[in-house]
């Protein structure tokens, strides 16, 4: 596979990060994007939410969504997977049309939820089970199954922890079984909504650990994220969402400050039929709130 | 045990425990939900399938489960697909079962509201011989659903959102809890009675979780928890002449708070214990003297 160290990739090792090798932009034969979303449109109780997204994650990328509240992050994301119906445009997964995909153990999905609790007590190991069950359907679940739900647990950190009740765990430690229930499916494409939101800093590191390894592991993923913060020498790429419209596609907004700003970027990505009044204007990204 | 030999009494003991399994397993995943007064809702409806059973001299059993079923499909239907006032729609599906049972009733040939209050508040004695044919058929599909499909009706009840990405068929799982919740309804009515149905269903699970930190746990206990209540509450209304659903549900009640006040302080240790672990720290810090410094004041 031809890889080229692009420019951000050498300020990333510049910067002391390990450099991860970002793909040419030269056309060359390309395997079947993981994602691909084309001009969606969507709008929840009658307000235009997205305005005409698209979106193209590659195997074996990790892909940042950004914006502002309310800018059409997590709306985006939940059509990829079929929650949010489109207006209009198209969704792919894995090369398939997104009506017609069947094979969910591909994905994993980490929600934006701040409890991984419900009415009734239930175990760490209960909940990151239930994950498994993209697999195992409604049959029984194997010895295999088994090992996979106890590796993802060791993944996240919680050994220790599997035979305790959710509801006595800490914010950081819901967001990591959160994350060990998407995991248990062994999925090739990690999508997460604000895996950080609420985190403490202790849970942040180990969960940024967790994605490094899933990630040197060869997995996509796509995440919502209202800052970079630990995550960011891991992110090949920044996808800006303003408006329900995409502001800047390209390499992650360098630090959190004014130049982290799309504006700054090297290559800032100008839509004038879907953004028409955004030249000249500051962008506000969410990155500072 | 004379209370083993009369007939009515061994039917009645029958349907007890038949009850006090089927209502909290089903329970569970409505607690789960957050939906633990779906089952009050079923028994409203399934009113109005006791007195169109009672109008048209069917068995009111099998009557009242077709109806309930066919009310907890329209409830479920409402939650998933209604955007506008999902309550005022349910609050309606209740007060109109509710008001038909009634009207049926008195316009039956053989019904009156004596009859309907059979119903209403359970009465072991008119539990015949086909009811508990019908009630040993109603709680083996119940028990056969619930347990079998334990792990997919968790994640369902758990995460729905995150079940449907995991390609579960989350609508026909959903309706199933509904179907069987229904099915329960009119399982428990002739002990029970259908305004305490609910009560049946949320009462262990609410007492069995006091103490319990897993599901599976929870859902045993819960079951423990039920069948006691329902066979104490049964042998109690036969000596005491009191009614059975209330005495069940009270002694549940008792079983709550008893169990309540035995976990409050457990769990403050165990939270204490907790907080204590996480907070220890791991970083090794050196202290500014050591055992074989000299210091002299």
């Amino acid at each position: 596979m031809v890889t080229v160290k692009s420019e951000h990739a050498q300020e990333a090792a510049e910067r002391g990060h390990a450099p991860r090798p970002v793909r040419a932009r030269e056309p060359r034969p390309l395997p079947a994007p993981v994602i691909a979303l084309r001009g969606a449109t969507a709008t929840l109780g009658g307000r235009p939410v997205l305005r005409g997204i698209d979106l193209t994650v590659h195997p074996g990328e990790v892909v940042a969504l950004l914006g502002a509240n309310g800018s059409g992050k997590s709306t985006a994301v939940r059509s990829v997977i079929g929650q949010v119906a489109l207006a209009s445009g198209e969704i792919s997964l894995f090369g398939a049309e997104l009506r017609r995909f069947r094979d969910w153990s591909r994905v994993g999905y980490v929600p934006q939820r701040t409890t991984a609790a419900s009415g009734v007590p239930a175990t760490v190991r209960e909940v990151v089970s239930s994950g498994r069950l993209s697999r195992t359907r409604l049959g029984w679940p194997s010895k295999a199954d088994r090992a996979a739900v106890q590796r993802a647990i060791e993944l996240v950190g919680l050994a220790d922890r599997a035979k305790d009740s959710v509801g006595a765990l800490s914010g950081g430690q819901h967001q990591r079984v959160l994350i060990a229930r998407a995991l248990a499916a062994e999925p090739e494409l990690l999508i997460m909504d604000e895996p950080m939101a609420g985190v403490d800093l202790a849970s942040q590191e180990i969960l940024a650990a967790t994605l490094r390894e899933q990630v040197a592991a060869g997995t996509t993923v796509l995440l919502v994220l209202h800052e970079l913060g630990p995550l960011e020498p891991l992110i090949d790429r920044a996808v800006v969402l303003r408006d329900g419209c995409v502001t800047h596609d390209g390499p992650p907004p360098r630090a959190v400050g004014q130049h982290a700003l799309p504006g700054h970027a090297p290559e800032p990505l100008t839509d004038s039929s879907c953004h028409p009044h955004a030249a000249g204007e500051p962008l506000r990204t969410g990155l500072l709130s | 045990m004379e209370i083993l030999q009369t007939p009515f009494m061994q039917r009645a003991l029958i349907a007890a425990v038949l009850v006090g399994i089927t209502a909290p397993a089903v329970g569970i995943y409505l607690v789960q939900r957050r939906q633990a007064l779906m089952g009050d809702g079923i028994g409203h409806v399934a009113m109005t399938g006791v007195g169109l059973g009672f109008l048209l001299s069917w068995s009111p059993v099998w009557v009242a489960t077709l109806v309930s079923v066919a009310g907890a499909v329209t409830m479920e239907l409402i939650r998933a697909y209604g955007r506008t006032r999902g309550d005022i729609a349910l609050a309606m599906l209740f007060y109109g079962g509710m008001a038909g049972g009634v009207l049926l009733i008195n316009l039956a040939p053989n019904g009156s509201n004596a009859n309907l209050s059979t119903y209403l508040f359970g009465s072991l004695s008119t539990v015949s011989p086909a009811d508990v044919t019908a009630i040993s058929l109603l709680a083996a599909f119940v028990v056969l659903v619930t347990v079998g499909l334990r792990r997919q009706l968790f994640a369902v009840s758990q995460d729905e959102e995150f079940a449907r990405v995991t390609g579960l068929p989350v609508r026909t799982l959903n309706l199933l809890i509904a179907v069987t919740a229904a099915v329960t309804v009119t399982v428990a009515m002739r002990v029970v009675g259908l305004l305490l149905v609910s009560a049946l269903m949320v009462v262990p699970v609410a007492a069995a979780q006091q103490v319990t930190r897993s599901f599976v746990v929870t859902f045993v206990l819960a079951v423990v928890i039920g069948t006691a209540v329902t066979l104490a509450g049964t042998v109690t209304s036969y000596y005491q002449d009191v009614p059975p659903g209330a005495t069940i549900v009270l002694i549940a009640i008792g079983v709550f708070v008893l169990l309540t006040a035995v976990a409050s302080p457990l769990a403050a240790r165990r939270a204490r214990a907790l907080r204590a672990a996480d907070d220890a720290p791991d970083v090794d810090v050196p202290s500014a003297r050591r055992p074989t410094d000299e210091v002299t004041v």
